[in-house]
């Protein structure tokens, strides 16, 4: 009963909290509003040339950045290196030896001097973008958890050998996970026999994953498993190992099913080798998918906030963000925890043996 | 986005709701009748979910 009536009482706040929000003549200025919010959305969730804080407009119009550029490289007939804070944000067109580059809602561009945008009837843009390498906001985070990953693990190894086989210190804390990903992931699907193979590529994942996602919900703005080139490369990893690891068992299963009748041998062929590709397809859609869906709602819920500018529905939309930013919190481990137990089951599925059925 | 598109993503998550409420309600009954097997049970519970989330996301990437 209690339930009922406290979502009663939600719901007439809402409605009032509308209420209040029509009545005010302001309905132009929150378009405005929604579609600055709409592009800074997309710039949280969408990777970058620089690392940037924080940006807001000052009381004379312009435009205030805080944050890091970071180096621009492009090939395109040669290299090109440049520094982003070149760009001035879009504003600027950066010269670099006989080619003009802009930088047009995140993408680079090949221009003339005057960085003319040309667009065809769709409103796509028809330049021709050079091909980018650049140290963007997703490789510095990359290279960042990476680092932060090897002096965790190093010590945590190196207080193995000092401490007679007793971890110490930040180890106390990652000793259980590491053998709970060797007891609970690794050896029930893979078997006591192949397991050794895989556990390092297996650990590395997992806390590869578990340390992006967490470093992605700090107020840093780092997205960096909700970016589909890094979830499909790791996906990529585990197709190319499920592969190259595969046994004449796991093919004759994909090729060949026994103990079938032959047309639905013929039939089940394609559909497994279907499945191959499928495996890993879905393995990358949905960690990215996840970790998107969830920075976008929660920016969202965030940016609510300021279109209800009453207390009511502010306050409101703070405690959904809240809650949803410890749901994250949950959803990052299990996505870790997700990818590296169906990679372990593809593992065990590649080097399983014969046996009878 | 397109009305046709709005009612397919709501369809989707109404299937992908009913898909993961089913196995949350498995799961559950399954450790009331045997307790013991907690933590199996959790584990397959985890990967059916996360299976049938990966084909909503799928749907909605169609979209």
């Amino acid at each position: 009963m209690t339930i009922v009536k406290s979502r009663f009482f939600i719901l007439i706040l809402l409605f009032f909290s509308h209420f209040e929000l029509y009545s005010n003549s302001l309905e132009k200025n929150i378009q405005e509003l929604e579609k600055e919010i709409k592009e800074y959305i997309n710039h949280h969730v969408l990777d970058s040339h620089d690392f940037n804080l924080l940006s807001y407009t000052k009381e004379d119009g312009t435009k205030f950045y805080l944050g890091i550029p970071l180096p621009v490289i492009l090939w395109d007939d040669g290299l090109a290196i440049f520094s982003s804070s070149k760009f001035k944000h879009g504003k600027s067109v950066v010269k670099s030896g006989e080619n003009f580059y802009k930088l047009y809602h995140g993408k680079i561009y090949k221009t003339d001097s005057s960085g003319k945008i040309y667009y065809d009837n769709n409103k796509n843009v028809i330049n021709t973008s050079p091909i980018d390498f650049s140290i963007t906001k997703g490789v510095v985070s990359i290279i960042f958890v990476s680092i932060i990953m090897f002096f965790l693990f190093r010590n945590l190894a190196n207080s193995y050998k000092k401490n007679k086989m007793m971890a110490k210190g930040i180890g106390r804390f990652f000793e259980p996970i590491v053998l709970y990903i060797r007891d609970e992931i690794a050896i029930p699907n893979i078997g006591e026999k192949h397991y050794k193979r895989y556990m390092s590529f297996l650990l590395t994942l997992f806390f590869f994953i578990w340390i992006c996602n967490m470093v992605g919900l700090t107020p840093l703005g780092i997205n960096v498993t909700g970016n589909i080139a890094v979830t499909f490369c790791l996906a990529l990893l585990t197709f190319i190992i499920t592969t190259v690891s595969g046994t004449k068992y796991y093919w004759k299963h994909i090729f060949w099913m026994p103990g079938m009748p032959l047309p639905m041998k013929i039939i089940m062929a394609p559909i497994e080798l279907l499945g191959v590709i499928i495996k890993p397809f879905t393995l990358m859609i949905r960690l990215y998918a996840n970790i998107m869906a969830g920075h976008i709602v929660m920016m969202t819920l965030i940016s609510m906030i300021f279109i209800f500018r009453n207390w009511i529905g502010s306050s409101l939309s703070f405690m959904l963000a809240f809650f949803i930013a410890i749901i994250e919190i949950l959803v990052a481990l299990l996505q870790a925890y997700i990818f590296t137990i169906l990679s372990a089951l593809y593992f065990g599925f590649a080097v399983e043996e014969e046996h009878d059925h | 986005m397109e009305i046709p598109a709005i009612v397919g993503g709501g369809l989707i998550v109404i299937g992908v709701g009913i898909g993961i409420g089913g196995i949350g309600r498995g799961a559950m009954e399954a450790i009331g009748r045997q307790p013991d097997a907690y933590g199996k049970i959790q584990t397959a519970m985890l990967i059916g979910a996360a299976l049938v989330e990966g084909i909503g996301f799928a749907a909605m990437f169609v979209l």
